[in-house]
């Protein structure tokens, strides 16, 4: 932990090492004392927004960092990478109302992870990809 | 995560344990494309609690595999995963249980 309270894991962007930054958050979040189903919830969040760093940021090999920062009464996780441009949060919502044979699964990752977390929002700073997101436990 | 594979005369039971994510739906994936002409699909996720949006491309894609072929239900659903279920509308394309 750096001196401002941040948690920091810097990690290669490959599906591999999911596990890995699921353990991360939660033993930050067990060490918060949150719920079974907060922890569950949060790591469906970072699964999501983690393998899509994995899958589409790099040509090829490049890294990924996540942030956690305990707050009042939630925990803000930052997930930056340096790879192309991608704004997640700007992509359309899937219909989730259409039949199973015109559902497309593209974008319900992202769609959960605005769904589940409390506030998140996207910054392209210094040619690298910041998503912030925050989960407030209170409500 | 562990699949127990159950044949009753057309009924294909396959209980999935522990969590359905990126690294482990490529096995239920695999798993489902081995059954030879499945008539009844059944996955009893009694012992699954987490699913991610890969688990959920499994599932529709099994739903879709069986729309003309059978039956295919999903049983003992967690109150977790049926949400997940619940926020993505797949309660209104896949026919899942409550535990």
């Amino acid at each position: 932990m750096n001196e401002n309270g941040i948690l920091t894991l810097t990690i290669e962007a490959k599906d591999e090492n999911l596990e890995k930054v699921l353990s991360f958050v939660d033993a930050k979040m067990e060490e918060m004392g949150c719920a079974f189903k907060q922890i569950n919830q949060v790591d469906l969040v970072l699964e999501e927004a983690f393998v899509n760093v994995a899958h589409y940021a790099y040509q090829e090999n490049g890294y990924a960092t996540i942030e956690l920062e305990e707050k009042d009464t939630g925990l803000a996780i930052t997930l930056i990478d340096e790879g192309k441009e991608f704004n997640p949060i700007e992509k359309e919502d899937p219909d989730i109302t259409q039949n199973a044979d015109d559902r497309q699964i593209g974008g319900l990752g992202i769609f959960l992870v605005k769904k589940l977390m409390t506030s998140v929002s996207y910054e392209r700073k210094e040619n690298k990809n910041i998503l912030r997101m925050y989960k407030d436990f209170s409500i | 995560m562990e699949i127990k594979q159950i044949v009753q005369n057309d009924d294909i039971t396959l209980a999935v344990i522990g969590r359905l994510d990126t690294i482990t739906a490529p096995q239920l994936e695999a798993a489902i494309k081995e059954l030879v002409n499945p008539k009844n699909i059944i996955l009893d996720f009694d012992n699954l609690e987490y699913i991610s949006s890969a688990g959920l491309r499994v599932v529709l894609g099994i739903s879709k595999m069986m729309k003309d072929a059978g039956t295919f239900k999903i049983i003992n659903v967690n109150a977790d995963v049926y949400e997940v279920f619940e926020m993505t509308g797949f309660l209104d394309i896949v026919n899942v249980e409550k535990k």
